[in-house]
């Protein structure tokens, strides 16, 4: 079935998010634990990875890419909006 | 009309993931208590089960658009066994929990791991069930050129689902 077909993008991105997954794996799994709790920069690498993972899941899979930009713009939206708020909440000072 | 959906499940899982943030930045101790019982690599491991069946559904739906109607089916019940193996993993986990005594309302982290990973649970069998009700009719060649809206929308809900937990991974798993 795949055998008989050229690889396109959306192959290339399916790779990409195992990939992406893989590092973030490697990140939470040790390579960047400090007694127990993900640094900083690793927390920021994951996220953003996070936030890529789903710009091209709703660019590429959803086709948002070639949407009205008013879907687009709201879906987008959301991720950002979520990230950021995630991202705020996991590198403010502890109470 | 799955895109009204596709938003209004977004905002009520944002709720979601911005509390579970939120109570994790106040109360540290209860959070890194209860991720420090969570399977990062059985994470991981239906991550790539959400990609696999949301690139199976990608390719089916093209494969409808250029006639190709038996490819198209193939693809559709490799969706759903990626589908059906992120059930089989993540009842493993909920298994193991309950049997090790797990209490949903214990406290925040439980409330909360219990909500955001209960709900996109049953979207993963909804979206299994609509794999499987597609696939059934995709296997007499109803599905064409001219009739892939079916199939277009529910690989829409399925990436929507996988989109949700793009962000449910990290947030949940792997930030601690």
């Amino acid at each position: 079935m795949a055998a008989k077909m050229k690889p396109t993008r959306v192959d290339f991105i399916a790779i990409a998010l195992v990939l992406a997954t893989g590092l973030s794996w490697w990140l939470g799994e040790g390579a960047a634990l400090t007694q127990g709790h993900l640094g900083q920069a690793a927390t920021l690498a994951v996220l953003a990875l996070a936030a890529l993972k789903g710009a091209l899941i709703a660019l590429d899979y959803m086709e948002l890419r070639h949407a009205p930009a008013l879907w687009r713009r709201a879906v987008l939206g959301w991720l950002a909006v979520v990230i950021a708020l995630v991202l705020l909440a996991s590198l403010l000072p502890r109470p | 009309m799955v895109w009204l959906l596709v938003l209004a499940e977004l905002l009520a899982f944002g709720l979601l993931f911005v509390s579970f943030a939120m109570a994790r930045w106040r109360e540290p101790v209860v959070f890194a208590q209860g991720q420090a019982g969570l399977d990062l690599s059985t994470g991981a491991l239906n991550t790539v089960l959400l990609v696999a069946a949301s690139w199976a559904a990608v390719r089916a739906v093209g494969a409808f658009q250029r006639d190709h109607r038996v490819a198209g089916a193939r693809w559709l019940l490799l969706a759903l066994g990626g589908a059906l193996g992120f059930l089989v993993v993540k009842g493993h986990e909920f298994a193991g929990k309950l049997g090790a005594g797990f209490d949903w309302a214990t406290d925040s982290f439980t409330v909360l791991y219990t909500l955001l990973t209960g709900f996109h649970f049953l979207h993963v069998v909804v979206g299994a069930v609509i794999f499987a009700l597609l696939w059934w009719n995709a296997r007499s060649g109803v599905y064409g050129p001219a009739n892939h809206v079916a199939p277009a929308s529910g690989a829409v809900f399925w990436h929507m689902v996988d989109l949700l937990w793009m962000v449910l991974f990290p947030l949940v798993y792997v930030i601690r």
